[in-house]
């Protein structure tokens, strides 16, 4: 009995010396880099002089919680974009489905998660603040 | 002229000012240690924990104890309406005031010898007068029975608060702590019984004083150490002194013995139905017990505010540093088990209580006197 309680108090002897501390001073001191596979804010993919985008609404039709909203036009070189791309990010639940569902890759999500905001309408994010 | 022992019949005035300036001393550092006792329980549970514990207030949250007081003191302070009011108020009040005024009789350091100019710089017909000031609030020659009485008195505290709250977890925290005391006292006040077989007094001062001395006595059959070994009755004692510290933590509610507030259990036990300052006073004498404890575990066995090697260089430090590191070393060693050992059951405490300390300690008396018969 007695050997088993001085083994704990080595245990918990050895956690105290410096150096075994795990945690971690988010967001004081160090921020861990997320998982390459992360399912952070969405990104549209920029080509040359336009989104990626092909305005195709499969996105907005996979989407499970019904948060894009995609207008289509068509450009003076006949080619199809989005006048409109809106994520609304407080119905959005990061499953990642408009990114499989992409034809051209034109949407992927990056590691961004500190997404909280002052007020509702900060949520929406629009085609300008998507496109980075 | 010979320096006198200052008495309150040799000099009035001169005993008042030295006797509050050193009752102001000592509830100060008994204060602050208590404070930065509640960080370092924090800093060190959470690094054995493998977490850094407090570390926002302040540098290493050195602020926590602090904001921690001023967050109880705005606190609303919650009476339940079913609770009686004056025992409810006064429960926390008694708990405290045991516990800091065992304080008074531990000496803290060698006697001072002091001109009474300096206590006194106003008054004429001083010159040449100097007074012996012993380090020490009050010199009880019953110093013993004086801490043993205190620590019986904190847990009416503890009951009060638990009948008065009017709330079931409330009244089982109290009633084990009541019960938990009465079978810890028993064996705590017996294995002090060897001590004092061994120095002949009660005196807390006399105690330390014997133990500044090289081995002798009992300790003798430990003659083959070098003369720097002071006569600490932990050596002639160790069954003793094991059975004390343990029987102190049963007394004061430390884990692994801390049942009458069990959170698991009694949601916080006595102090459940408390808040705001009545709260903190709680805390603030869970942790003074914790000092004084160690304090007389210290002083008791671990010669005091004597040095640990009866060196010049040693003997040259005061007092006091030595016993502050003697009680810092007893708290981190609470802490430690604290952070380690989880509660035993209530079975498990009374079995330990009453088959094996109380006998433990039984025979520590018969043996020892048997010892000191034979030795005479």
């Amino acid at each position: 009995m007695i050997k088993e309680f001085a083994q704990g108090l080595w245990i918990t002897f050895k956690h105290m010396l410096p150096g075994n501390s795990t945690t971690v001073q988010y967001p004081r001191v160090e921020r861990l880099p997320t998982a390459e596979r992360f399912r952070g804010l969405h990104r549209l993919v920029p080509a040359q002089d336009r989104e990626k985008c092909v305005a195709c609404y499969l996105c907005p039709t996979v989407c499970p919680a019904k948060c894009i909203t995609v207008e289509s036009g068509e450009n003076e070189k006949g080619e199809k974009y989005p006048v409109v791309y809106k994520i609304d990010l407080l119905r959005c639940i990061f499953c990642g489905y408009c990114v499989e569902a992409c034809p051209v890759e034109a949407i992927e999500m990056t590691g961004e998660y500190e997404l909280a905001n002052y007020s509702r309408d900060d949520f929406t994010y629009e085609k300008q603040r998507l496109l980075r | 002229m010979d320096p006198v022992l200052l008495s309150f019949s040799s000099d009035p005035a001169a005993f008042l000012v030295v006797m509050v300036a050193k009752i102001l001393v000592v509830f100060t550092v008994l204060m602050l240690i208590v404070a930065y006792a509640t960080w370092c329980e924090r800093k060190v549970i959470g690094h054995m924990q493998t977490r850094l514990g407090p570390m926002e207030t302040g540098w290493h949250g050195l602020l926590q104890p602090i904001a921690d007081g001023i967050k109880l003191f705005f606190k609303e302070d919650i009476i339940p309406a079913e609770a009686s009011k004056i025992p409810f108020i006064l429960a926390p009040i008694m708990i405290l005031v045991p516990a800091l005024i065992t304080a008074a009789v531990i000496p803290f350091g060698a006697d001072l010898t002091i001109p009474a100019k300096f206590i006194l710089p106003f008054s004429s017909g001083l010159e040449g007068v100097s007074y012996i000031v012993p380090q020490q609030i009050s010199e009880l020659n019953i110093g013993i029975l004086f801490v043993l009485a205190m620590a019986g008195l904190g847990v009416y505290g503890i009951v009060l608060a638990g009948w008065a709250s009017n709330s079931k977890y409330s009244l089982l925290g109290g009633l084990r702590s009541s019960a938990q005391v009465i079978s810890y006292e028993l064996a705590a006040g017996l294995t002090l019984v060897a001590v004092f077989m061994l120095s002949e007094s009660l005196s807390l001062r006399d105690i330390v004083a014997l133990q500044m001395q090289p081995l002798n006595g009992v300790a003798g059959f430990l003659s083959f150490l070098p003369d720097w070994v002071p006569n600490w009755y932990v050596f002639s004692q160790p069954v003793a002194f094991v059975l004390f510290v343990i029987c102190g933590m049963a007394e004061i509610n430390r884990t692994p013995f801390d049942l009458p507030e069990a959170e698991t259990e009694l949601v916080s036990g006595f102090c459940t139905e408390y808040s705001s300052m009545k709260y903190a006073m709680f805390f603030m004498a869970e942790y003074a017990n914790m000092v004084i404890i160690a304090a007389i575990a210290a002083t008791l066995f671990l010669g005091g505010w004597g040095a640990p090697m009866n060196i010049a260089i040693f003997q040259a430090v005061p007092g006091a540093v030595w016993l502050l590191l003697k009680i810092f070393t007893f708290m981190f060693f609470f802490i430690w088990l604290r952070a380690t050992w989880p509660r035993v059951r209530y079975d498990q405490l009374m079995f330990l209580g009453w088959k094996v300390f109380l006998p433990l300690a039984l025979a520590n008396i018969i043996v020892t006197g048997l010892v000191v018969v034979l030795l005479q």
